[in-house]
C-alpha cells in the first residue's frame, strides 16, 4: 500500500530511487568536564576544528561560482582566532572538550542572531561547523552527503551550503527536505542543475535509508513504495513533459487555442543577447535600476536614450515593456536625497520618488523623454509602467506624463494590495497593468521578502495573493485592458496555468522558464485552467493550493 | 597607536566574501590588527566572525587601528582592502 507525503515542489521532475539520508548530527554526551588537562583539550579541539576547516576546502576546491565563494568564507570559521578563544574560555570554565565546542559556537550564533538579518541566516551556517566538529571529536563520521554507491533520493531536514555545493546530479537524482521554502537554498540549487526537488515536506525525515520512494517534483508529493504502474505512469509523464518542452516552439496558448503572451524579464543589458534568442514575444519587464545605481551623477538624457534604444533594437518588432526606475531607500541613488527611513520597503521608492521630490520628478522626466526618442528610432512596441503605484490617482498621473512625451502605452505596476482593490479605477487611468507578485506577496502577508524564515509566507500559491491577482484581472476583463504577470510566480508551469485560468493575459518570467511554461499551458484548456484557480482559490493556504490543483 | 578612518566599499558591506577577504588580509599583518564601528568595542581584524557580528554595511565607516613596527603599513594595506569593492 503507497503511502504519500506532500511538500512543495520547487523543482519540476520526477525520479524513481531509494532514499539515502544526510548522515545525521552527533548527538553529544553527556558533559564529562572539567578536562585534566585543558591546554591538551584546547589542542585537541583545534585539530578537530582544522579537520573540519580541511574538509571544507577540499570541498571549495571541487566547487565553483558562488558555492566556492561561500566555503571559502565558512572554511575560515573554523580556525577563527576568536573562536578558538572562546573553546579555552569554555574549558577553563569546566566544560568538556565537545562541549566547550559546542558553547563557542554557541557564542558566536547568539551574537549573529543579535545583529539579524542576514547575519542571523548565518547563524545556520555555525551550526553546520559545529556538528561537524563535535564529529570529529567523537570519532564520527562528519554529517554530510551519503554515498551508498547508486544513485538515490538525498533527504533532509535543511542542506546547509556545505552540502549542495558538491552534489553530483548523477548521484542524486531527487532532493526532499523537511525543511525550507521555495526560496531556500535547497529549490534554488536543485533547479539549477535540473533535479527534482521537494522541500517544507513534513515527515521526511522520518524516511529510512533503503526505501524507495517516487519523488514528483511539480507536485511535490513523495510516494513511499509505490506500485509499478505508479512509477511507471509518472515517469511516461515526465517523458512526455521532456518531450514537449524540447517541441515547444512560438506564442503561448492553452490546449483549445486561447493565446497568453509569453515574455521574458530582463534587468541588465549583459542578459540582452541571451534573453532576446528565447522564443518569446518579448520583455514583459525591463527594469531600469541599472542604469542609476553605483554612479555618482544620474546618467543622461543621450546615454539612457543609447541604452534602450540598444534593447528596442535587439527586440525589433517585438513588445518591450519598460519598467520606470524603482530605486528608494533599498536601493539608494548617490545623487538623490532619500533621508533616513526605518521601513524602506514601505518609503519612498518607485513612483513615489517622482512624486516626493524635485530630484525624483527630473529622474522620471529624463527617463520618459529617453525612452520615447529611443521607441522612435526602431521597431519595437514599446509600453511603458511605473512601479509602486498606489492609488488611481497615481496612474493616470503617470499616464498622462507618458502621454505628454508620446508614449503610447502607460501602465501600472500592480504591486501593492490597495492597487489591486482598486484595479477597476487604476486600469480606467491607464492602457493596462502588470502584477509583481514578489512584492505584492510581501504587501500582502506582510511579509519581508529578504527574510527566510517567512518563505511559507512569500510563496506565491498563497490564496490570499492569487485572490488580488483574480481581482486585478476581472477588472481588466471588464475593461478590456491587458493584465499581466511579470514576478516569480508566472516562472512556475503550475501556477502559470493557474494565473491564465484568473484571466492573466501575459506572462513574464526568467527567460529560461518560457518553454517549460509554454509546454505546461499547451497540455491545459481554458477551462481547464479556470479549474485550476477555481479550486485555489478555495484553498485555505499554499500547501493546500497545490495540492488541489494535482487532484483536479 | 595608529588609527584610520575608512568607509566600507563593497556594497554588501563587510559580510560573505568582502569579510573573509579582509580578515584574510588582517592575518597576513605582521602586527595585530583591530577594528571597530564608532561606538563599538574593537575587535581583532584577523577575525571572521567577530567582523560578522560588527554587521558594517557598504558606506559605513570603520576605525582600524594597530600598534608597533610595520603598523601604518598594515594600515595602508588594510585600507586598500576595505576600500575595494568586491561585488563590481
Amino acid at each position: 500500500m503507497a503511502v504519500e507525503i506532500h511538500g512543495i515542489g520547487v523543482s519540476p521532475g520526477a525520479a524513481y530511487a531509494p532514499v539515502a539520508r544526510l548522515a545525521p548530527t552527533p548527538a553529544p554526551p553527556a558533559d564529562t568536564g572539567p578536562e585534566a588537562d585543558p591546554a591538551a583539550a584546547l589542542e585537541t579541539a583545534q585539530a578537530a576544528l582544522e579537520a573540519v576547516a580541511a574538509d571544507l576546502d577540499a570541498r571549495a576546491a571541487a566547487a565553483t561560482g558562488p558555492s566556492a565563494d561561500v566555503l571559502f568564507a565558512q572554511s575560515m570559521m573554523p580556525r577563527d582566532p576568536a573562536l578558538a578563544a572562546q573553546v579555552e574560555k569554555a574549558l577553563a570554565g569546566g566544560k568538556s572538550t565537545p562541549h566547550a565546542v559546542i558553547e563557542a559556537y554557541g557564542f558566536f550564533r547568539a551574537a549573529l542572531e543579535a545583529v539579524g538579518g542576514y547575519m542571523a541566516e548565518r547563524a545556520a551556517d555555525l551550526d553546520d561547523l559545529r556538528d561537524r566538529t563535535v564529529a570529529v571529536l567523537l570519532g564520527q563520521p562528519m554529517p554530510g552527503l551519503p554515498d551508498p554507491g547508486h544513485p538515490f533520493v538525498l533527504v533532509a531536514a535543511d542542506l546547509a551550503p556545505a552540502d549542495t555545493a558538491t552534489l553530483d546530479p548523477e548521484q542524486v537524482v531527487a532532493v526532499v527536505t523537511e525543511q525550507g521554502g521555495p526560496t531556500s537554498h535547497t529549490a534554488i540549487l536543485a533547479k539549477s542543475i535540473g533535479i527534482p526537488a521537494v522541500v517544507a515536506c513534513a515527515g521526511a525525515t522520518g524516511l529510512a535509508d533503503g526505501v524507495k520512494v517516487l519523488v514528483d517534483g511539480r507536485t511535490g508529493m513523495v510516494t513511499i513504495d509505490p506500485g509499478p504502474g505508479w512509477v511507471e505512469t509518472a515517469l511516461e509523464f515526465e517523458r512526455r513533459r521532456a518531450e514537449a518542452l524540447a517541441s515547444s516552439r512560438g506564442p503561448g496558448r492553452t490546449a483549445d487555442g486561447h493565446t497568453v503572451q509569453l515574455m521574458v524579464n530582463l534587468g541588465s543589458p549583459a542578459d540582452l543577447d541571451a534573453a532576446a534568442a528565447i522564443d518569446s514575444e518579448g520583455v514583459g519587464l525591463f527594469r531600469t535600476e541599472f542604469l542609476f545605481l553605483d554612479r555618482e551623477n544620474a546618467p543622461t538624457v543621450d546615454e539612457q536614450t543609447e541604452t534602450y534604444g540598444r534593447v528596442f533594437a535587439a527586440f525589433a518588432g517585438r513588445k518591450v515593456v519598460v519598467r520606470t526606475l524603482d530605486a528608494g531607500a533599498d536601493k539608494p541613488l548617490a545623487f538623490v536625497d532619500h533621508g533616513d527611513e526605518p521601513n524602506p520597503a514601505l518609503g519612498v521608492r518607485g513612483i513615489r520618488l517622482a512624486d516626493h521630490s524635485d530630484a525624483g520628478r527630473a529622474l522620471l522626466e529624463d527617463q520618459l523623454t529617453a525612452i520615447s526618442a529611443a521607441a522612435a528610432k526602431h521597431e519595437a512596441d514599446v509600453w511603458v509602467m511605473a512601479p509602486m503605484v498606489s492609488t488611481p490617482a497615481e496612474a493616470a498621473a503617470f499616464a498622462a506624463a507618458c502621454r505628454a512625451h508620446g508614449i503610447a502605452k502607460a501602465g501600472t505596476m500592480i504591486e501593492v494590495p490597495a492597487a489591486a482593490l482598486r484595479s477597476g479605477l487604476v486600469l480606467d487611468g491607464c492602457d493596462f497593468a502588470s502584477l509583481g507578485t514578489n512584492d505584492l506577496g510581501q504587501y500582502t502577508m506582510a511579509a519581508d521578502r529578504m527574510n527566510g524564515d517567512l518563505a511559507e509566507l512569500l510563496d506565491p500559491w498563497q490564496p490570499a495573493l492569487l485572490e488580488l491577482v483574480s481581482l486585478a484581472a476581472e477588472s481588466g476583463r471588464e475593461l478590456d485592458k491587458p493584465v499581466g504577470v511579470c514576478g516569480e510566480a508566472a516562472s512556475d508551469p503550475q501556477l502559470a496555468c493557474v494565473l491564465v485560468g484568473l484571466g492573466v493575459t501575459s506572462l513574464s518570467m526568467s527567460p529560461g522558464s518560457v518553454a517549460e511554461v509554454r509546454a505546461e499551458l499547451a497540455t491545459r484548456t481554458l477551462a481547464e485552467c479556470a479549474a485550476m484557480a477555481a479550486a485555489v482559490l478555495h484553498a485555505p493556504d499554499a500547501v493546500t493550493a497545490r495540492r488541489v490543483v494535482t487532484e483536479l | 597607536m595608529s588609527e584610520r578612518r575608512v568607509v566600507v566599499g563593497s556594497k554588501v558591506g563587510l559580510h560573505a566574501r568582502p569579510a573573509a577577504l579582509f580578515a584574510q588580509a588582517a592575518a597576513r599583518q605582521p602586527v595585530k590588527v583591530t577594528v571597530a564601528k564608532e561606538g563599538t568595542e574593537p575587535v581583532d581584524a584577523a577575525s571572521l566572525l567577530m567582523i560578522l557580528t560588527l554587521d558594517a554595511k557598504g558606506g559605513d565607516e570603520v576605525i582600524l587601528t594597530a600598534e608597533g613596527e610595520g603598523a601604518e603599513e598594515a594600515l595602508d594595506a588594510l585600507e586598500a582592502e576595505l576600500k575595494t569593492d568586491h561585488d563590481a
